[in-house]
């Protein structure tokens, strides 16, 4: 019964430091399906960037990849925002968001996929850094870092975030433009620009997000795939842009991967996430947070 | 032209094909056209869906796997004659069609198109983990040399051409029909606003619980063959994301509001991959379809038949 107790508690804890990092993916996709309501499926697929840039600067010159991945936030941003205005321009000012924008988002994520595997193979790939490797013990828990510093490193990007949201005036605006962007406008504000602002940091998550990804594990390009589910299940069980309620959400599909994981073999942990956004879907279509 | 004129005249065509092929005799004509028929099929049934009812479905290569590994399963348990597997694969597509429209299809239209990404990944996990049907190591089904029904007998691949092609024009008729009956003209109501025909009375949930099915059946039609086509059938190529990709691409490509678009798009595109695949890699050419997709949603909204359309009506003005 000791073993299996420490296998359990063992498991929670890596099931949260996991969580704590899906927190992070999910970030972006909360701030543009949850609050713009663009279905930005292609996020997955700029996190797989992030992980690929954050390789190739660490190897060929040995930088940290999560301190690559500060400096590739603004580069990111940029390309969030071109994006935004492309899909505007092209979609939603016609109202053709629903059918072709989600086709466009998903010929992105195919795009970025097949340019990844031409450029770098099909290989695995994985970063070097020193706390990659080593573990802390307490007691009977094992906390390895390369869980532990992307979980803290996620968990900090995440309040930032809420930060920004809840207490500068474009965070405001980005919630505004979220309930009613009509009003918005009424009162003398861009929308399109607010939504290209936040649109843009969506992606500029998925930078850091992408290098965290890459220090929990080897990297390839069709990874992304196996994170749609995931990302979605998260923001929809957290209820659509609640920044808390995505934090819980992801905790909680952590955990219970985790213990899928270790209980049933890891095989079957790409499931759990499909399971959890079916139940939501059919019975709390409003997340646990929900509005 | 009525539906039973055109039925005829897609028969007869599929006709003329069959000898033609004959006549010519090559066995990677063979393979080549059956790759193409079998986008026909994808993109048609896609569209049924997408192009008709404005619902987006990224689980095509879902769909198609799943006829895929309901023959394989059979053909372990007891072997039936393809025709029947054919049938199986599309009850046993449109039933998992069916749960999912019921579960997603009363949320906002995105939710449904999430759910069937996310519904890709868990059934290539159950796929993986089932060990009867071959799990991640795949699973081998000797495609016998002859079909031989007493003293007819056919190359094997000839024999699946054709059944290929009989369900590319079942799908086209299909299409066809539902684009000139009251269901179609429901679906577009579906597709131009759905709040407005649930007001006027348009049962929507129904039409659209109709439209996933029959096109999550046509999906698992164009599968159930695939198994004997491929000689060796593992996840990773029954569930690649060519079949998703493709099945978008296609409609979208050559037009999604008429049966002609799908047509066109795997024509062109079947063609051009298969062309592609030969002679540069195919790695780059899902690129080019990928770029392409991209391209075409920005720019030709209305595919190729669309394009098509307006310089017609153009010239007449």
């Amino acid at each position: 019964m000791d073993i299996s107790f420490d296998l359990l508690i063992n498991a929670i804890v890596a099931g949260l430091l996991l969580g704590g990092f899906y927190a992070a993916v999910t970030a972006g996709i909360s701030i543009s399906f949850g609050m713009l309501d663009i279905v930005n499926i292609a996020h997955p697929g700029f996190v797989i960037l992030g992980s690929y840039l954050a390789y190739f600067i660490n190897i060929n010159l040995g930088v940290d990849p999560i301190l690559v991945s500060i400096f590739m936030l603004p580069v990111f941003y940029a390309l969030g925002a071109l994006i935004y205005q492309v899909y505007h321009v092209s979609f939603e000012k016609r109202g053709q968001d629903a059918l072709r924008g989600l086709a466009f988002f998903f010929g992105l994520l195919f795009v970025t996929e097949v340019s990844l595997i031409l450029v770098f193979g099909v290989d695995y790939r994985y970063v070097e850094a020193s706390y990659i490797g080593p573990s802390i013990h307490l007691g009977i828990i094992d906390l390895p870092l390369r869980m532990l510093v992307p979980c803290v490193a996620a968990l900090a990007l995440f309040g930032l975030i809420e930060l920004f949201i809840t207490r500068t005036f474009t965070g405001r605006a980005i919630m505004a433009v979220s309930q009613d962007q009509l009003a918005l406008q009424l009162q003398a504000a861009d929308p399109i620009k607010i939504k290209r602002i936040a649109f843009g940091l969506s992606i500029a998550v998925a930078a850091v997000a992408g290098a965290l990804l890459i220090i929990i594990q080897p990297v390839e390009p069709s990874v992304g795939r196996e994170y749609i589910g995931r990302v979605f299940a998260i923001c929809v069980l957290g209820g659509l842009g609640s920044m808390p309620g995505t934090l819980i959400a992801a905790m909680l599909l952590g955990v219970v991967e985790s213990l899928t994981a270790t209980f049933y073999g890891p095989s079957w942990a790409p499931a759990v996430a499909f399971g959890f956004l079916l139940l939501t879907l059919a019975f709390r279509p409003a997340g646990l947070l929900g509005r | 032209m009525n539906t039973a004129k055109f039925s005829l005249i897609m028969a007869a065509i599929g006709v003329v094909i069959t000898l033609i092929a004959h006549a010519v005799g090559v066995d990677y004509l063979y393979f080549a056209s059956y790759t193409i028929l079998q986008f026909i099929v994808l993109a048609t049934a896609w569209n049924i869906l997408g192009g008709y009812c404005g619902y987006v479905n990224f689980g095509s290569a879902a769909f198609f796997a799943l006829g895929a590994y309901s023959s394989v399963f059979i053909h372990k348990m007891f072997p039936l004659p393809l025709p029947l597997l054919i049938v199986i694969g599309a009850v046993v597509s449109g039933v998992v069609g069916l749960g999912m429209g019921y579960l997603t299809l009363r949320l906002r239209g995105s939710f449904f198109a999430i759910a069937t990404l996310a519904l890709a990944v868990v059934l290539q996990t159950l796929v993986v983990n089932w060990d009867f049907v071959g799990g991640s190591r795949g699973a081998y089904i000797i495609r016998p040399e002859y079909l031989e029904i007493g003293s007819f007998k056919i190359p094997y691949i000839e024999y699946l051409f054709i059944l290929m092609l009989a369900l590319a024009i079942i799908a086209l008729v299909t299409a066809r029909t539902i684009e000139r009956s009251q269901l179609g003209f429901g679906f577009a109501t579906i597709r131009d606003d759905e709040l407005a025909a649930e007001a006027c009375g348009v049962p929507t949930l129904k039409l659209k619980l109709i439209a996933t099915t029959l096109s999550g059946a046509f999906m698992g039609m164009a599968g159930a063959p695939f198994p004997y086509y491929i000689g060796y059938l593992q996840p990773q190529s029954a569930f690649g994301l060519e079949y998703a990709v493709n099945s978008i691409a296609m409609p979208m490509i050559g037009g999604t509001t008429s049966w002609i678009g799908p047509l066109v798009g795997a024509i062109l595109l079947g063609t051009a991959q298969q062309y592609a695949t030969v002679t540069i890699s195919s790695a780059v050419n899902l690129l080019i379809v990928g770029l392409m997709l991209v391209g075409f949603v920005i720019i030709a909204p209305n595919g190729i038949v669309g394009l098509v359309q307006e310089r017609l009506r153009r010239k007449r003005s």
